[in-house]
């Protein structure tokens, strides 16, 4: 099966502006949403409490709320998730009494309340810890990002490295809008998620990358958007696989993975369905208009380097620059 | 030229065979065990314990499937939990109080596996259930903990130098001596500055006296701080074995925190309160000379005197005892309950160590016919257990504390003493319980995941790219089972973001073999024959595999080096998961491809789905 039978390049860059159009519309989107919305914040990050009960009739809500409210916790949420036997109960940060002692009497009201409750997870976090979890979040951010610019830097030119950073921090950015939008929860698992969106939608400004600098050196006499264009509709077969596949993982994580990996799954699809277009359809466009070409991206090292290759490969026919016409 | 020397074929086979066998216990499951191990560090491990454990079994008729002994004590496998529980009873009868015995888990992988070292991955609490904490030590109160101790050596240093002082006191965690002459003054200086070189000595005034204010330096700081967080993971330790928790993880996070994990523990609530019982022992004089009416009756209403403390006792009488230490709970080895002979009382009888029963037997002798308090100080509260009079000197450092309530009373305090007290107080900042169906659950949810994923991915592929997908999918495969091997291998923790990297590694390494196949169509289309396609395609891709999974592996290392629990967890495998698919991706699935077509000499089509030509 060959799904993709392209025979001429798409010309991805005359798009320019209507890609950059759509990416400018979601990204100031999604900062609205940040900023009326904000996150809405697991207990990682605020601190508090979070406790999952099972019942083995359906929960009677009201009696779950009474017993939780019996110790002054007026502040606390109880809903059911899953299924109609299971309860989530989410308790900020009470003063003076410490996340353990709360748990506890917690624990003991429900039993109280019904024998037969089953807490079959907790997580208490003090609200010191959460701030360190924020901060260090904010970091592996910034070390994350940090770490591919001066990668894709060394490896190809500053150009490519900004116009790669930016088309994923608007990943970012975007995904962080979804979960504002709905108040998702916010969490560790879910921070760990974003970070392995960035690693992985950089991949794809790289495959392309990669071919923009291999055509630069065939396509002689191809302009900078041809050779964009051309880069971009060879890649797009595997671009497209490629995300099919990942996604099919990440679809099954959140059919079957539960709650704990539900909003990691979907930071992941969020991630996956931008990550396509932005790394592809933002990056380059971001580049070309930084002044990518032939000379800085090859520059003196062109001829050393096909002396070479052309020396080791001479089983291999190069493809003649007029098959990418 | 599509053929790997020999030595490669053979690299590639060897690295699969060791990835089978380590990935094997896996398999295999675990059966209840029991696991005995000495209460104490200077109790023997060796093979008498496994004698000793086998004849206990034979005489009880308890059936076992196999008994080992390890570094951290004996093992033994039942068929199931009813005869677990038994042989755990049985054992704890048996054995005494030297030993603790604790519930297990034990793979059931056969013998020649454990010999090459060969375990099935470790879980962490998320999968098996248990209770996670984050303690954070409270580093002020160590400090003036450590203070404290000063007042008491400057006094006895003072004295014996004869040095006259007017008073010792602690502020906070400054010591102070005041003195009446200030050539007093210089003489205690020059003593304190030589033996206790690390502490700042300051002079001032006060009024007509002379103050010498000694307060800790730096290094000295964190010389206790260091040795308080010690202290309280070794007491913590103590506390934990005399749980009976297999396999315990304590460990020091950061330069004030620890970490806490209990596989297994349901009960919690008893977990936390073990945990945070900071029961110490003082023995301090009771003050005699201040025992007329108006004082005591200000005392019953908590006042008391300068240089005095107030406490009740068991019957709520107010005692009075002086501030200064003689003795603490540091210097006790052990401790026991037991009956006084005479009176067939309860008591606990504590043994002191080498310098505390100097100190006690220099604190009798002094204080022949006063009387000696002896304070148990809990979760903040001080009680005085008993305050006997002293009838003559006591030596040899054993010290019977009578007035316990009853026999469980002595033997919870006896425990609480011997298992040590907390240098600092400790607070629980985190805690994440998961019951042992909830792992169970967490478990099938990731392998769920994992498996339908592969198995839709692996369709897809075959559908999409034939045999060429057929060999992405083996590939993927023994991708899967690389990494498994390898977290079995380093023993690392496997939690539920750890099962979903696996899963995420999976769907990110198919992209390598995507690349490949797509370069090889490529190849194909323009026109090259299969045998130069196959060579280019993976020549070329793999640049592009490398740079893309370098700034994969830089997101996972940042991760890694940033991220706490949960998060690590998910670093680890990230990380592993694209090492091994770079080997897998591209090293495997070339040697699967060159032996389905490097041998053949005419070759006029490769399967790898219809290729379009333009």
């Amino acid at each position: 099966m060959e799904l993709f039978r392209i025979k001429n390049d798409i010309p991805f860059m005359s798009y320019g502006r209507l890609t950059t159009a759509i990416s400018l519309i979601t990204f100031v989107l999604a900062v609205v949403f940040l900023v009326t919305r904000g996150l809405n914040f697991g207990v990682d990050f605020t601190g508090g409490t979070i406790m999952e009960v099972n019942y083995p009739q359906a929960a009677n809500l009201e009696s779950v709320r009474k017993a939780v409210d019996s110790i002054g916790l007026k502040e606390a949420t109880v809903q059911n998730f899953g299924s109609s036997h299971d309860v989530l109960i989410r308790l900020p940060v009470k003063a003076g009494v410490s996340v353990s002692q709360l748990s506890e009497q917690v624990k003991t009201a429900l039993v109280t309340a019904d024998p037969k409750a089953e807490v079959r997870r907790v997580e208490s976090v003090g609200a010191q810890v959460g701030d360190e979890l924020y901060e260090n979040g904010g970091l592996a951010l910034f070390f994350v990002s940090l770490g591919i610019v001066l990668y894709l830097w060394l490896r190809f030119e500053w150009r490519f490295a900004v116009a790669a950073i930016i088309a994923n921090m608007h990943d970012v950015v975007i995904i962080l809008g979804f979960f504002a939008f709905f108040q998702w929860e916010f969490n560790l698992t879910v921070l760990a998620a974003i970070l392995a969106v960035l690693g992985y939608s950089v991949n794809e400004s790289v495959v392309v990358f990669d071919r923009v600098r291999e055509n630069f050196r065939k396509m002689r006499k191809a302009s900078v958007v041809q050779v964009i264009d051309n880069a971009i509709t060879r890649t797009m077969s595997r671009t497209i696989i490629t995300h099919t596949m990942t996604q099919t993982m990440v679809g099954s994580m959140l059919l079957f993975g539960g709650e704990v990996l539900h909003n990691f799954a979907l930071a992941l699809t969020i991630g996956i369905l931008f990550g396509i277009y932005s790394s592809v359809l933002v990056a380059c466009p971001i580049a070309m208009w930084l002044g990518v070409n032939r000379a800085n991206l090859i520059g003196d090292v062109e001829k050393k380097e096909d002396a070479s290759k052309a020396g080791k490969k001479t089983d291999v026919a190069e493809p003649h620059p007029s098959d990418f016409a | 030229m599509n053929r790997y020397p020999l030595w490669k074929n053979v690299f590639v086979a060897i690295v699969i065979l060791i990835g089978l066998i380590y990935t094997v216990p896996n398999f295999f499951g675990e059966s209840p065990a029991v696991q005995i191990t000495p209460a104490k560090s200077t109790t023997k491990l060796d093979s008498a314990l496994l004698g000793q454990v086998e004849s206990v079994f034979q005489q009880e008729n308890i059936a076992y499937d196999g008994v080992y002994l390890d570094a951290r004590g004996v093992k033994a496998r039942f068929a199931n939990t009813d005869t677990q529980i038994r042989a755990k009873d049985v054992l704890q009868a048996r054995l005494g109080s030297d030993y603790t015995v604790a519930l297990n888990l034990l793979s059931r992988s056969p013998d020649w596996l454990r010999s090459v070292g060969a375990k099935p991955m470790y879980l962490g609490l998320d999968l098996r259930g248990g209770v996670h904490f984050l303690l954070q030590v409270d580093m002020k109160a160590a400090l003036s903990k450590a203070a404290e101790r000063f007042v008491g050596d400057f006094r006895i240093a003072l004295r014996k130098e004869r040095i006259s002082y007017v008073g010792v006191s602690r502020e906070g965690e400054t010591v102070q001596i005041n003195f009446n002459d200030e050539a007093e003054l210089i003489k205690a200086k020059a003593i304190i500055g030589k033996e206790y070189p690390n502490l700042t000595l300051t002079e001032s005034s006060n009024g007509s006296e002379r103050v010498l204010k000694a307060s800790l330096n730096l290094v000295e700081q964190k010389r206790i701080q260091d040795f308080a967080i010690k202290q309280n993971i070794q007491t913590l330790h103590n506390r934990i074995n005399e749980l009976g928790v297999a396999e315990p993880i304590i460990q020091q996070q950061g330069a004030d925190r620890v970490v806490v994990q209990l596989p297994g523990v349901q009960d919690t609530a008893k977990a936390k309160d073990i945990l945070g019982r900071t029961a110490t022992l003082e023995i301090r004089l009771v003050d005699e000379d201040k025992t007329d009416a108006a004082t005591l009756e200000k005392a019953a209403n908590g006042q008391a005197p300068l240089g005095d403390d107030v406490f009740k006792d068991r019957d709520g009488q107010p005692v009075l005892v002086k501030k200064s230490v003689a003795l603490t709970g540091d210097y006790i080895t052990d401790a026991g309950p037991g009956v006084d002979s005479q009176s067939g009382r309860n008591t606990v009888n504590v043994t002191l160590d080498a310098r505390g029963a100097r100190i006690f037997q220099q604190v009798t002798r002094e204080n022949v016919g006063k009387r000696l308090a002896i304070l148990l100080i809990e979760k903040g509260s001080t009680e005085v257990i008993t305050a006997p009079t002293i009838n003559e000197e006591i030596g040899g450092g054993r010290v019977q504390i009578s007035g316990m309530a009853n026999t469980q009373e002595a033997t919870d305090i006896s425990l609480l003493l011997r298992a040590g007290a907390l240098a600092a107080p400790m607070d629980i900042i985190e805690e994440r319980t998961v019951g042992p169906s909830m792992g169970q659950d967490n478990i099938n949810r990731g392998i769920h995941s994992t498996l339908w994923g592969f198995a839709a991915i692996a369709v897809m592929m075959m559908v999409y790219y034939m045999a060429f997908g057929a060999v992405s999918v083996a590939a993927l495969a023994i991708n899967l089972l690389l990494l498994v091997a390898i977290l079995s291998m380093l023993q690392a923790t496997l939690t539920l973001p750890g099962l979903a990297a696996i899963a995420l590694a999976l769907g990110m390494a198919i992209d390598a073999n995507v690349l490949i196949n797509e370069r090889v169509r490529e190849e194909l289309r323009n026109g090259n024959t299969p045998q130069a396609s196959i060579h280019a395609g993976y020549d070329r891709a793999w640049d592009t595999i490398l740079d893309s999974n370098v700034t994969t592996l830089i997101a996972g290392l940042a991760l890694f080096m940033f991220g706490t629990g949960p998060i690590k967890g998910f670093a680890v495998v990230h990380v592993l998961g694209i090492l091994t698919s770079m080997f897998s991706a591209v090293l495997v699935s070339r040697a699967m491809v060159n032996f389905m077509y490097g041998y053949r000499r005419k070759l006029s089509q490769l399967s790898i789905g219809q290729i379009f030509r333009a």
